[in-house]
This record gives C-alpha cells, structure tokens and sequence, in this order.
C-alpha cells in the first residue's frame, strides 16, 4: 500500500512539470500583446520606448526557454508575479478567493450527498415501480438541462419573482450561497442518482442478500449494514471526481450569481486577458485534478480489498 | 444493470420490439431537428439579423411567436439559425472526438509498449486541463467564433474514445481469433480494420450519441461566456447571455432560447439511451 502510494505520488511529478510548460507555453502563444493589453487595461496613451521598458520589465525580451526558467523557479518559490489588471500579487489574489469556493463546494456536495442517496437508494429498492419511474424522469430532466439555464431558472423564481433569495450575492453569507449551491446540487444529484441506483441495485441482486433475508434479517439492516457499505466504492469515486471539479470553481455558476469565488476569478481574468492569473489559475486545477485522482485510486484499495490484493493493472 | 436475471425469450422479444418502437420514435424527432437545422433559413419568418429597434424587447404575440429581442430581431427566427449553429457544431465535436479518439486508442492498444504509456500519459495531462482555459487561448488564437470553442473542447474530450477504444482492443487482442488471424498471416491492418474495429465501432458509437447532449450543453456554456459565438451570431449560449441583464423584465429572452438547448438535448439523451438499450451495451462497463 505503502510503495504503491509512493509510486503514483511519483508519477504525478512528470505530469505536472509538463502541465507547467504547457501552461506557460499557451498563454505565450495565445498572448496576442502582453504589453500592449496591460497597457490597454491600465488606459493610458504609451510611446514605444515605454512599451520596450514594460518588455524589458516583465522579461518577455529574453529567449522563451529562458523566461519559462525563471518562471518556472518564481513558481517554486510561491511566486506567480503580479495581476496585470490591478497591479497586486496573483498568489495573495488567488488565496483571498479560495474561501468562497471551497465553502461553496462544501454546501454542494452535502446536499447532493442528501438528495442523490437516499433517493438513489429508494429508486433501487423500488426498481420499474412508480417512485422510480419518478425519480429516473426527474433525473434525466435534470441531466439535460444546462446549468447556467438552472441557475438562471432558480434565479427568475426565487430571487426576482418570490424575492426569496438575493439576485446577487453581498460576501460569504448564508442566505446567498443558498441558490448556486441549488444549482450545483440539481446537476450533480441528477447525474449521481442513477449511479447510486446502479451501484445499490449490482449489490441487491447478490447472493448473500438473498441468503441473509432467508435467515431472517430485516431489510433494512441489510440495507445499511453491508449494501450501503459496499456500494460505498462507487459513490466515493464520485465524491472525490465532483469535489474535484467543484474546487475548480464552476466558473459559470460563480459568475451568474457574482460568487466571489477561483471560478469567478477566473472568467474575469479570462475576459481581461491576465495572464499571470489564468497561469495560477491553471495550475490550481492542475494540482486539484491530479491530487483527486490521486485519493480516488488509493480510496479504492484502501475501501475495497480485492482491489488491493488483487490485479494492478486494472485501470 | 441486472434487470432481471433470467427473462425469458418472450419476455426478452417483447423488449425488443419496445425499443424499435422508442428508436423509430426519437430517430425521427432527431431527424426532424437536423432538417429544421438544415432548412433553418427557409423556415425563419422574419431575417434573424435585422435590427429594427422600433420593435425592440416584444412580448410574444401573434406577430413575433417568441417576441423579439433587445435590437427587435425576431427571437423565433434567431433560435431556428441558433440551432444550426449549435447542432451542426456540437455534431461536428462529437465526430471529431469519437474518430481521432478511436483512432488513438485502437492504435495505443495495438502496438502496446512505450508508444501506449506515452500517448496514455497525454491523454492524462489533457483531461487535467480546464477546458475553460484552453478555450481562452484557442480562441485567442482564432479570433474567437465558435471554432475556437469546437477545438477547446475536442482536445480535453478525445481521451475519453481513446480510453474506451483502448480497453476494447486490449480485451480483443488475446482472443483466440486474433491468434488464428494472425497466424494465418493476416497484417497488422487487416487486422485492425476487419476485426478490432468493428468489435470496437459498438461502445465508442453509444458514448458518442450519449455525448451529443453533453457537448451541445459544454459548447453552450462557453458561448454563454463569450468564449465561443461571437454577436451577431446566433447561437443559443450567446443568446441566453445577451438577454441575462434582461432577466427581471423579460425574461422569455433568456427562457426560450433555454428551453430550445433543453428539448434538443433530451431529444439526443432520449435517442442515446434507446441506441446502447438496442445494441445492448451496457454504459457502466467501460
């Protein structure tokens, strides 16, 4: 257990090196004038001796390997250079907005937890009934609706109609973290319903289940004592890949509903061409990503010991 | 999924013939939206770019069916031509993703070795990159337009096809087929082409149809952003994020351009699902 987490935190060192290049490579080739869109966003009439010095000052005279050095090792030192928008430091930046995200992604995963399993769970134990029909008809609606259609949805009905909910978030408070979360947790549970219904029904049709109600056991001690236990796998796998994903800020969500959030920084600085931002941006959910991946493989083992006796190279 | 365990053979034919029906079904309101797509300038009532703003923010009436928006065009022609756009480009993704991605995939499982582990170890760092971002520089790069947001998205979303097209080959090549259509002399692309590809066209074709929906929402949302169609463009996505600041007072902008990316994806999702129940794959497998 040991060495294999030790090998794949090995692993995970080349991909990130190259996710860094890549990273910095890109918005080298997609920056169409660094110098010229900081200077656009500042507003300011510039000379062309004013231009070469901004070149001299960010580096960008020096041959590409070279700068990508540099910012490589700056990097290292949790150094990402300063906002090209308002001048402050990306990391510092960055840092301030991860509460809202990360309390934004805690909310959504708690009430997707609510709805999908015990939902999941009903639909399972009452498989080609009515309550399942209902509930795959509601889940499928809810898988093919875009999210930002939800949000706007919710937003119509219960920010602007029922003047419930703030159209627009004021700070981290309770009253508006309550419609993104909504949102998310509508998307999310949609799409996890059906896998918690599957992975309930894969065990349901098992052997012991059988046996153990012959021997009298009642349903719902078998329900939670070893069917939920051992759907657990499938459900923490996606879990941990959601929890991923939402980290990353869902840049859409954040921005309809101005969640001051990673996602919402991300679409700004996007919009204003920041480079240094959608650079530390990038590597966030580099880190995230392979970081998640990371759990879930060894959650696996750790939870299910065929796993980790068994085969290897089942990927 | 274990329906039942053991149906019986006329339970099993009563089946089939429900899915047929449900295939007929969903295949023809597929087709019906790919002509409305095609023949959307036909269809248009009113030119979906001319501005007139004596007729600006309409409710919808008997005139302009879904009002118009805020420079008086007519929002029912516009969603007829946003259509086109977003099902032509989301059908163009999908291709792209599942053919590049069988390709890579069949030949990564094929050949085995170094070749396999590195594209593999690609294909990891691309599913690590936010999709957002690449849009970003993609579109930067081509000037915006929807292109930018097609290609964006194919490069995060083909290792999904290489991974399923991978494992298929893998699974093919001990078979004792393949050991006899080798020993008899067949080549490496004989192979490939008569046998593995067709055992392996099943899979990669079901997650396609399954995908359309997701994409065509994907495709979306980057336009809802601007990072995809650019104005004056029609495009669902950009649709909806024009009529945004409109929400509070009229909101029929924002809710028909919604409800037509809706319909059209559970068109798709409903016609994804009956394909994989009738070439009964299962979608949890790979």
């Amino acid at each position: 257990m040991k060495k294999y987490a030790l090998k794949r935190v090995l692993q995970l060192i080349p991909i990130l090196f190259v996710i860094t290049f890549l990273s910095f490579a890109m918005m080298r080739l997609a920056g169409s004038d660094v110098v010229e869109q900081k200077m656009l966003n500042t507003g300011s009439e510039v000379s062309e001796e004013v231009i070469e010095a901004a070149r001299r000052e960010l580096g960008l005279d020096q041959p590409f390997v070279k700068q990508y050095g540099i910012w490589l090792w700056k990097l290292l030192h949790g150094d990402m250079g300063t906002s090209y928008v308002s001048g402050l430091p990306v990391f510092d930046t960055f840092i301030s907005k991860l509460p809202a995200t990360i309390l934004l992604t805690l909310t959504s995963i708690v009430l997707t937890i609510l709805i999908s399993i015990p939902l999941g769970i009903l639909s399972a134990v009452k498989q080609n009934r009515f309550t399942d029909y209902l509930i795959r008809a509601c889940s499928f609606l809810g898988n093919s609706m875009p999210n930002f259609f939800v949000a706007l949805l919710l937003m119509y009905f219960f920010a602007i109609r029922l003047r419930i909910f703030p159209v627009i978030s004021k700070g981290i408070e309770l009253k508006s973290v309550f419609l993104p979360t909504l949102t998310l947790a509508i998307a999310m549970s949609a799409k996890y319903l059906r896998q918690v219904r599957a992975a309930i029904l894969d065990e349901l049709n098992k052997p012991y289940v059988i046996g153990a109600r012959a021997r009298g056991i009642p349903f719902h001690v078998i329900m939670f004592r070893s069917i939920l236990k051992a759907s657990l796998v499938t459900i923490i796998t996606l879990l941990t890949l959601s929890i991923g994903s939402l980290l990353g800020g869902t840049a859409i969500i954040e921005s309809i509903f101005m969640w001051d959030g990673v996602g919402k920084l991300a679409v700004d600085a996007i919009n204003m061409r920041d480079y240094p931002m959608i650079q530390a941006y990038v590597m966030w959910m580099a880190i995230i990503y392979v970081v998640v991946n990371l759990l879930t493989d060894l959650s696996y083992r750790w939870l299910d010991p065929r796993i980790r006796l068994g085969g290897m190279e089942n990927e | 999924m274990n329906e039942s365990v053991n149906p019986s053979v006329r339970v099993q034919k009563v089946k089939k013939s429900r899915i047929k029906i449900k295939l007929f079904v969903f295949v023809t309101a597929a087709v019906l939206l790919l002509l409305s797509a095609v023949f959307a300038q036909q269809l248009c009532p009113f030119d979906p770019y001319e501005m007139d703003l004596s007729i600006a923010n309409l409710k919808p009436g008997a005139d302009h069916i879904m009002g118009t928006d805020q420079y008086g065009r007519d929002l029912f022609s516009r969603i007829l031509m946003g259509g086109r756009t977003s099902i032509f480009s989301t059908l163009t993704l999908v291709a792209i993703i599942s053919v590049s991605g069988t390709i890579v995939g069949v030949t990564c499982g094929f050949s085995g070795g170094f070749f396999d582990t590195f594209v593999m170890r690609i294909s990891d760092i691309c599913l690590a990159f936010p999709g957002l971002v690449f849009a970003l520089a993609v579109a930067a790069l081509l000037k915006g337009g929807v292109a930018g947001a097609v290609i964006a998205l194919a490069v995060i979303s083909w290792p999904k096809y290489a991974r399923i097209a991978r494992s298929q080959t893998l699974a093919q090549m001990n078979t004792a087929y393949i050991h006899a259509a080798k020993l008899s002399g067949s080549s490496s692309v004989q192979i490939i082409l008569r046998h593995i590809l067709p055992n392996t066209m099943g899979p990669v074709l079901v997650t396609a149809m399954l995908d359309i929906g997701t994409m065509m929402m994907e495709l979306a949302g980057l336009s809802f952003l601007g990072l995809g169609a650019q104005p004056p463009t029609a495009e669902w996505g950009s649709m909806m994020s024009a009529g945004r600041s409109m929400l509070q007072i009229y909101p029929w902008q924002i809710l028909c351009p919604g409800f037509a990316i809706f319909v059209t994806v559970i068109i798709f999702n409903l016609l994804g699902d009956t394909i994989r129940d009738f070439m009964d794959i299962d979608s949890n497998r790979s």
